[in-house]
């Protein structure tokens, strides 16, 4: 009985050691390859289920930016757009933009995933960069030959997600930066202007 | 054709004149892919007449296109053009000393133009042989032409001024144009319309996205074309590629010690 105990225990330890190595690494280096493309893996599939879902357009688009949450690291994504202007920003103009920019990224690529219906993303590969990983795609839509989708992966914040995609070396955080800033040349640099405004496109 | 000739050189001379008396971009703007534009004045008013072109005519036509023929069709429109233009593609891989494309891109034409229908098909893709796509903008590139400064072409759209001269000479440099059994004067320019027909037509609304919903379609169009080409010509060369990436973490500074305001990790939500 004893001696059964003991196993018994003993196996537990060994069990919960087992356990600690193996979830250890992934704490400890946070960060991998595979878990890089794990999350690349897991967006797509999420993607595809509301496009699949049949839902309303603005069901998706909710939808959406609850996988742009879920998923990306909106706020440094939303800091970098904005670029020079997040300097001078004050917190609560920051944190009403990030929350505008998110809207609107999501309403604004969400439109464009119905063109993907029916597209196959296979990732390819991935590997180490200066701020965490890159992880390869590449889309296949129906009649047009495949091109790459690439994401860019850290833990900065805290867990793995999506800072920046390149479609065909296109830089999303770029593109968003050239236009948020034409956006505001426009309001004559007024921010809380801008988003307000941006509330309504995308 | 011999008459034809010496304008031919003179052409390809006075483009190259062209290359080499442009405005030059300072090396060090070069090297952090800043954006070259001395001619931004000329380049949005022409910006302006493309989108007049775009909005009556080739939007229009080009949905027209996609709404009338057939989804199977408009494809092999496009493999058409695609597979009539690998013959030039070879003779710019030749030059770029790239024997192994050039005779991948042959192969190509064969079988796509034998087994492939007159290539309205394209039945080597599935013999996965390696994509091919180059142009004599990219041989100049590989030559050691720099990007040169940024151009909008009228109704070709967005360019630079190297790969302007590759648009000019690519028209002349496809052999088969030289073929005595040509059917059609330019059938690569036609058919490389109908291409862009069928492409403005099927992305209609990201193209439209892009040109009438931005706030300012000069510079999306600039900065998209920009980056998608360094893109092409950087595929095969790693350092060029990461180049491309900027760091969003680096930019802002994630040194709280040396800029405590600019932590992009200060929880935006937590006042």
């Amino acid at each position: 009985m004893l001696n059964n105990a003991l196993n018994r225990r003993h196996l537990i330890a060994s069990g919960l050691a087992g356990l600690a190595l193996t979830t250890l690494p992934v704490s400890v280096f946070a960060q991998t390859e595979a878990s890089a493309k794990a999350l690349v893996n897991s967006v797509v599939t999420e993607i595809n289920r509301v496009i699949d879902s049949g839902k309303s357009e603005n069901a998706m688009l909710r939808d959406f930016e609850k996988l742009f949450v879920q998923y990306a690291d909106v706020p440094i994504m939303a800091r970098y757009a904005l670029g020079a202007d997040a300097r001078s920003a004050s917190p609560a103009q920051l944190k009403k933009f990030t929350k505008a920019f998110q809207g609107y990224i999501s309403r604004k690529y969400g439109r464009r995933f119905r063109e993907f219906i029916g597209g196959e993303v296979e990732v390819r590969n991935a590997r180490k960069i200066k701020a965490g990983y890159e992880v390869r795609t590449s889309v296949k839509l129906r009649g047009s030959s495949p091109f790459e989708v690439t994401f860019l992966v850290s833990d900065k914040s805290g867990r793995d997600k999506f800072y920046n995609m390149f479609i065909e070396g296109v830089n999303l955080l770029l593109t968003e930066r050239t236009e948020i800033g034409a956006m505001l040349d426009a309001r004559k640099g007024n921010l809380n202007q801008l988003i307000k405004d941006l509330g309504r496109v995308g | 054709m011999l008459s034809r000739l010496p304008l031919k050189h003179l052409v390809v001379l006075s483009l190259m004149t062209v290359l080499t008396a442009c405005a030059s971009q300072p090396a060090d703007q070069a090297a952090r892919g800043e954006t070259f534009d001395p001619y931004e004045g000329t380049n949005r008013s022409i910006h302006k007449f493309n989108l007049g072109v775009d909005r009556f005519l080739f939007r229009p036509a080009s949905k027209g296109y996609v709404k009338i023929v057939p989804d199977p069709m408009v494809t092999s429109f496009n493999n058409f053009a695609e597979n009539i233009s690998l013959p030039g593609q070879a003779v710019d891989y030749l030059l770029q000393g790239n024997p192994k494309q050039m005779g991948n891109a042959l192969l190509r034409f064969v079988i796509n133009m034998t087994v492939g229908g007159a290539g309205l098909s394209s039945p080597a893709d599935e013999l996965n042989l390696p994509p091919v796509d180059t142009d004599f903008g990219e041989t100049l590139h590989v030559w050691g032409f720099g990007e040169g400064a940024y151009v909008e072409l009228p109704l070709y759209g967005p360019s630079t001024t190297r790969d302007a001269v590759g648009v000019v000479v690519n028209l002349f440099s496809n052999p088969i144009n030289f073929t005595p059994v040509r059917p059609v004067d330019n059938i690569g320019v036609y058919a490389e319309v109908v291409r862009r027909m069928g492409d403005r037509g099927r992305f209609s609304d990201t193209v439209d996205s892009i040109l009438y919903d931005s706030a300012d379609s000069y510079a999306q169009a600039r900065l998209i074309f920009l980056q998608n080409r360094r893109f092409e010509l950087a595929r095969d060369d790693e350092d060029a590629y990461l180049g491309l990436y900027t760091d969003p973490y680096a930019e802002i500074g994630t040194d709280p010690v040396r800029d405590p305001y600019l932590d992009p990790y200060e929880d935006p939500y937590a006042e």
